[in-house]
């Protein structure tokens, strides 16, 4: 009787923790769009203002997304399937920017692509002027994005099936091939897990862009800037702002969650979050 | 000359595996304990695993030489591995698996191993012994010099298992190509191959046909792979030319046997008979004591007395009643009964 009593209790006590963590999270998010009519929160969103900055924010995005991919699929793939001295410090190395504050990502970025930074005379060589340009914003998303996509990309090769791996050789695929025709189709849906996460870190990116490329409507304001920014002159248009982020990383979010479902099931488990351990 | 020839020598966890083969075209089986280092030697002939030293020959190529710093990639190599477990593309169907060593072939393949009508299956879809064409198939595209199998009969139920072997016994009859098969199961080993090594902690023990490996097991350890009792004894020279053993557990038997000092005794369970009272045959050995375990196999009862199988058929299991902790005479011959080596520690 007593331990049964107990055990309610205890239930009880789970329950009202969650039911706090869980208003706690959601209740500043519902707070965005109770404070803004939604009639009003569409009309903000067509100033000029709203529109440059998701043009820029939208812009600066796919292209810093698509050199992640570009180079960040490869890396993940060496890193994942070799063993070599230093493959750790690799891991660890592309975790850092992870837990780096933003602010000390733009700080670092400056001091190295900026026009006084170690890299600056180069470029300045070179005619190419990168700090407080939409260039610096591609640059501080790839910092700060990267690593959630190389990431889900080394623990979604490593879950691959080695002998899957093996026998493309043994039937005369070259390594190309075998990362062609093999791993990049199974590995897929992990990694288009970690390109959205990646990718809602990146519109999200506000510390490193503001030191590295600065807050220039239509040129570096992005959505996180542009918040910023409004929310001295106009509360209401950082609150549509704030309204429109918080949709499109719910967009992303749901995408991460159904992308497993959506692609037919194969009797391999491929998981987008499995521990990066080395088999 | 010998269409496959090995010479390995590499480490693995916690032994190396260092052995030397030479297979015609026939179908030699390696079997031994899991973790014996089996499957490194598939591996290696694949290319997939690089020997610290020796050399891997398929007919006239060189394949890997240490010496000549010779290790040609698995892609270049003629060899056909089909993988525990079969390793199909999960993402692909069935013809695209089997087309993508050599296109051209599938069909005929599809064919051949009445898989044509799965061509737009997925692997997820197959049941076992499909899923074991397949990878049979996809393996011979590309008109492989060797084929290497990896336990193919293990990822099998009991009943599949029985039928598949015999079907893959008369493919690689056909095939005549060497044959290189690894499994942990002596039955399957004995059906399939031509000859089998026992390879135990990198080393091969013994190479001869299954029934050589029966006959004369070299240690304890081929005799208990390929099915026999095994008790400790000490022996000594006893009556009319036979060997006297004391087991360790007590009692005593023969053997035409010749041996002196610490021995394993290793009988077969179907030299064992199992009676109510003391037969009146030649049978020499005799354990009296009730029966541990009786377990029937389709037409066959496995009777354990003290540590000691017998086999007999389930029909005269019925008309002797037996069940379990009756107390039983299990009698076996001295002629079949053979004296071998200790196992060496640790096994």
């Amino acid at each position: 009787m007593r331990r049964a009593r107990r055990r309610r209790v205890f239930d009880a006590v789970l329950l009202s923790v969650t039911v706090v963590a869980l208003t706690f999270l959601l209740l500043p998010l519902v707070a965005i769009f109770l404070r803004v009519p939604l009639a009003e929160l569409v009309s903000q969103l067509g100033s000029g203002v709203a529109v440059d900055a998701l043009v820029v924010t939208l812009e600066t995005n796919a292209i810093a997304q698509a050199l992640i991919l570009l180079v960040g699929t490869p890396a993940a793939y060496f890193i994942a399937t070799r063993r070599f001295r230093g493959r750790a410090v690799a891991i660890t190395l592309v975790e850092l920017p992870l837990v780096l504050p933003p602010a000390v990502a733009g700080l670092a970025l400056l001091a190295a692509f900026g026009r006084l930074g170690l890299l600056g005379g180069t470029f300045e060589a070179l005619g190419v002027e990168v700090s407080f340009t939409k260039a610096a914003v591609v640059l501080a998303v790839a910092y700060v994005a990267s690593p959630f996509y190389i990431r889900g990309a080394i623990a979604s090769f490593e879950s691959l099936d080695q002998p899957l791996l093996d026998a493309s050789r043994t039937l005369g695929a070259g390594p190309a091939r075998t990362f062609f025709r093999i791993a990049l189709p199974l590995a897929a849906k992990g990694l288009g897990a970690a390109a959205a996460l990646s990718f809602a870190r990146g519109i999200g990116e506000f510390g490193a862009t503001i030191m590295f490329a600065g807050s220039l409507q239509g040129v570096t304001q992005t959505l996180s800037l542009a918040i910023y920014a409004q929310f001295d002159l106009d509360p209401d248009v950082a609150l549509s702002l704030g309204a429109l982020l918080v949709v499109v990383c719910a967009a992303i979010l749901f995408i991460v969650k159904l992308l497993p479902a959506w692609t037919r099931s194969t009797s391999t488990s491929i998981y987008p979050f499995a521990p990066s351990g080395s088999s | 000359m010998d269409a496959l020839d090995l010479d390995l020598d590499l480490p693995l966890r916690s032994f190396r595996l260092e052995l030397a083969l030479a297979l015609g075209r026939e179908t030699f089986a390696l079997v031994g304990p899991s973790g014996a280092g089996k499957t490194t030697v598939l591996r290696a002939v694949a290319g997939l695993a690089t020997p610290e030293r020796g050399h891997v020959r398929l007919g006239g190529d060189v394949l890997f030489d240490s010496a000549r710093r010779i290790n040609v990639p698995p892609e270049d190599r003629r060899v056909g591995f089909v993988f525990q477990d079969y390793a199909l593309f999960p993402h692909m169907t069935v013809a695209q698996n089997v087309s993508y060593g050599a296109r051209d072939r599938a069909p005929e393949l599809l064919e051949r191993f009445r898989i044509a009508h799965l061509a737009d299956a997925r692997p997820g879809q197959l049941s076992g012994g499909e899923r074991q064409r397949v990878g049979l198939a996809r393996a011979l595209a590309r008109k492989p010099g060797v084929l290497l199998l990896d336990e193919p009969l293990s990822a099998l139920d009991p009943h599949t298992r029985a039928a598949l072997r015999i079907e893959l016994k008369e493919l690689l009859d056909e095939l005549d190509l060497p044959v290189l098969l690894v499994t942990h199961d002596f039955h399957d080993a004995a059906v399939l191959a031509d000859r089998v090594a026992a390879l135990v902690d990198g080393r091969i023990r013994q190479v001869g046909t299954p029934s050589q490996l029966i006959a004369s097991p070299a240690d304890a350890f081929v005799a208990s792979f390929t099915g026999a009792n095994v008790l400790a004894g000490i022996a000594r020279r006893g009556a009319d030319g036979l060997t006297e053993v004391a087991l360790a557990d007590g009692g005593v038997v023969f053997s035409v046997d010749e041996a002196v000092g610490n021995v394993e005794v290793a009988v077969y369970p179907w030299d064992v008979s199992i009676s109510r009272e003391l037969p009146r045959d030649s049978s020499l050995n005799h354990v009296h004591g009730p029966i541990t375990s009786l377990v029937l196999i389709g037409n066959r009862a496995r009777v354990q007395v003290r540590g000691l199988v017998g086999e007999v058929t389930a029909a005269s299991a019925e008309r002797l009643a037996l069940r379990e902790n009756d107390v039983v005479m299990a009698s076996f011959k001295a002629a079949a009964t053979r004296l071998v080596e200790r196992a060496p520690l640790g096994r």
